[in-house]
């Protein structure tokens, strides 16, 4: 494995927060709390994603994807860039328009605005980690779990820590840092604290863009199982470049290629399918090639990082 | 330096607990100092002019809501406080006309300008209860209703600041137009009473001075219980990453709408208050150039703390009223000036500089840098001094740099 770069950069207060978590890390026995033991009301939940094609002045970014992920399983999305993973995201989460269909739990998403889409039980994070840095963890937290409370409670001062919020602060391991402002965290805590908001916002669907993402190994490990037991209760969609990362998470997979689904199945069926081999897992020029010429592309982020070649490369 | 994580919860938390004794003497001060000092010492022209400077800072207090906190840079505040100010001076006019039946209860510059016949729309405001209620609701309706059309519309930023300010010039064109019905240029002036009260009775003049502090007090711990409130966290979330609060669940416009209607009704009540105390409201109060001017003492002061746009707003306004004095034309140079350093040099205002001096005294807070808050992002960028952490493990230009910020408790929502 290749040391990653977990960006503490000098002198920005970030050292010291990494060193002070050291041997801290993700509570898993604290998720299964946050996470509910009544799972009955998730059970029926699934993703059914149909003929999902989104376009960006004229230029065809997703066509026709079909997609279903039900409760209980660990789905990875993965593709050279350019293959409209993130963009399949946007469009399920109202950012993107887009036609086809798209419902869960019965519900259908598309043409619904963005915050309703989130209050049917729909939540994401982002590559890069965007938590409300100003504001301390426990208020990170605390806006995830309230989108439903009401103008009294609002306008009130927090009193108390919502019990979901207090477990959540326990599975990601941020519940000694609760008073430090998020903007002052490591790149990795960020993740988590994200991870976090998506648990008490009590999302039924956790879309996450490359949630390990300048992790360390071992913080990589924490969190692919922290997902599993996530998984094992909703539906978890994972947009990931990190093979080792798949191979060791992963209990199904959606190769996209060009905006269109190549396959689909376990991590072994998908690298056995020659097709696959050709345009992602094959070769590393062959990945690296279809890098270069997906990150000349707007639809997604280019983000074509060292690690993530070096880690194909060993794939 | 691990001591310092573990060490800093629990002084933020010991300063959480202290913030509630800290408030109470801060507003007993105050309190003290507009209700017994500043009558015992100033003369009544001197508590004048001190009255019309708490009218405008209560405009301030709406503003370091609505901008420091809601990240809405809003330049035409001078709408909703000459919103307020000519609802009052209408209602002050009739009733200074008299009633119908005797002298016809036609306001002087009517019988001037006009036809001599009050029109349909100012009749209501005969009434003393429809005018308070006409200030209470008009503006920040106004304000709720513009709101909805901009922000879910998601214009925000400069577009937000530009569309305010057209605003604030199309109304005070729009007053200027109607010399017959709102006096025009002149504006209404030549107040005579309030509420039955002689306005030239120096005993009523120091009433109106302590309705003015005491409202002024009242918005003053509004907005703090606001930006203290899970409302507050939520404003500043919503300013500083408004698409992750919409896939939170929550509606940013919302949000904005509350804090800028909040706003919209202080400033129509410093400007309902503005009226009686100075005794003249005109075009050239609530035009582009005072909704300017009301945002510079915000600026100055740190918009993004409860006190800052206060103190900043009027120590502004005493150094305009003071210079100009002394300096007919030199104080629009000095205020520019102002202006200019601040923006340059202390983005958050001079409360930063007490920010700093309190933390340097402390020691060792970990600090990242200026703790001036970003509007809508467009300040972001050029913040002197602001520590700025590269996206980790990707090495990756195209990433948005993101600007670490300091463990301000001012801006933080917590004790402020």
């Amino acid at each position: 494995m290749t040391t990653q770069p977990t960006g503490p950069v000098p002198g920005t207060g970030e050292t010291l927060l990494e060193t002070g978590v050291a041997g801290d890390g993700l509570d898993l026995e604290a998720a299964q709390s946050v996470l509910g033991v009544d799972d009955s009301r998730f059970r029926h939940d699934y993703l059914e994603v149909r003929g999902l094609r989104v376009e960006f002045d004229g230029f065809v970014a997703v066509q026709g994807v079909d997609l279903t992920v039900t409760a209980g399983d660990l789905r990875f999305l993965i593709g050279p860039n350019g293959a409209g993973k993130t963009t399949i995201v946007d469009a399920i989460t109202g950012l993107a328009r887009a036609s086809g269909s798209v419902q869960f739990g019965g519900v259908d998403l598309l043409g619904r605005k963005t915050h309703r889409i989130a209050r049917a039980g729909v939540g994401r994070t982002f590559q890069t980690a965007s938590v409300f840095e100003e504001l301390s963890v426990l208020q990170n937290l605390d806006i995830a779990a309230g989108a439903r409370r009401g103008p009294l409670t609002l306008l009130r001062r927090r009193s108390s820590t919502p019990e979901a919020v207090e477990q959540a602060l326990e599975t990601v391991g941020l519940a000694h840092l609760r008073d430090v402002q998020a903007g002052i965290l490591a790149h990795g805590q960020k993740q988590w604290l994200e991870i976090g908001m998506l648990l008490v916002q009590d999302a039924r669907l956790l879309l996450l863009d490359e949630p390990v993402a300048g992790m360390s190994q071992a913080e990589r490990e924490q969190t692919g199982e922290l997902l599993q037991r996530i998984g094992a209760q909703r539906t978890v969609v994972v947009v990931e470049h990190d093979m080792d990362f798949l191979r060791a998470f992963a209990s199904s997979v959606t190769v996209l290629h060009l905006g269109q689904v190549l396959a689909e199945g376990t991590y072994a069926e998908v690298q056995a399918d020659p097709r696959v081999q050709e345009v992602y897992l094959g070769s590393a020029g062959a990945t690296r090639g279809a890098r270069r010429r997906g990150s000349a592309s707007t639809t997604e982020g280019a983000h074509a990082s060292p690690r993530t070649t070096t880690d194909e490369k060993e794939a | 330096m691990s001591a310092v994580t573990t060490e800093s919860p629990s002084r933020l938390s010991a300063l959480y607990r202290s913030s509630r004794a800290r408030v109470i003497v801060g507003f007993a001060v105050a309190a003290v100092l507009l209700f017994a000092v500043a009558p015992a010492t100033l003369s009544t022209f001197r508590l004048g002019l001190l009255g019309k400077f708490l009218c405008l800072a209560m405009v301030a207090v709406g503003i370091g809501l609505a901008w420091g906190r809601g990240g809405m840079l809003t330049l035409g505040q001078g709408v909703f406080f000459g919103l307020g100010a000519y609802l009052m001076a209408m209602h002050l006019k009739l009733a200074d006309a008299g009633p119908v039946e005797g002298s016809g209860g036609v306001p002087d510059f009517m019988m001037l300008y006009g036809s001599g016949e009050v029109p349909g729309w100012w009749e209501p405001f005969r009434s003393p209860v429809v005018t308070i209620l006409a200030i209470a609701i008009v503006p920040a309706g106004l304000a709720a209703l513009l709101g909805f059309a901009v922000f879910t519309r998601r214009v925000r930023g400069a577009y937000f600041a530009i569309l305010s300010q057209a605003l604030a010039a199309a109304f005070a064109i729009l007053l200027i137009g109607q010399q017959a019905t709102t006096g025009g240029t002149n504006g209404l002036n030549g107040f005579r009473s309030f509420f039955g009260y002689d306005l030239a009775d120096p005993v009523n003049k120091r009433m109106l001075f302590f309705l003015a502090a005491g409202a002024l007090l009242v918005m003053v711990a509004v907005a703090r219980q606001l930006m203290v409130s899970r409302f507050g966290e939520l404003l500043v979330a919503v300013r500083d990453q408004e698409n992750r609060v919409r896939f939170l669940g929550y509606d940013p416009a919302q949000v904005k709408v509350v804090a800028y209607a909040v706003a919209a009704f202080m400033a129509a009540v410093g400007g309902a208050l503005f009226v009686p105390i100075v005794g003249i409201i005109s075009p050239a109060d609530v035009g582009v150039v005072p909704s300017i001017g009301f945002l510079i003492g915000v600026a100055i002061g740190g918009r993004a703390t409860l006190l800052g746009p206060v103190l900043g707003s009027i120590a502004v306004s005493w150094a305009q009223t003071s210079l100009s004095e002394a300096f007919p034309s030199g104080w629009i140079y000095a205020q520019g000036a102002l202006f200019i350093l601040v923006v340059a040099f202390l983005p958050g205002g001079l409360a930063e500089l007490f920010t700093r001096w309190r933390r340097s005294r402390r020691g060792s807070v970990p600090d990242g840098g200026a703790p001036a808050p970003g509007d809508d992002g467009t300040s972001d960028g050029s913040r002197p001094g602001a520590a700025r952490t590269g996206e980790p493990g990707s090495g990756d230009p195209t990433v948005e740099p993101q600007t670490a910020v300091d463990h301000d408790p001012a801006t933080s929502g917590r004790t402020a």
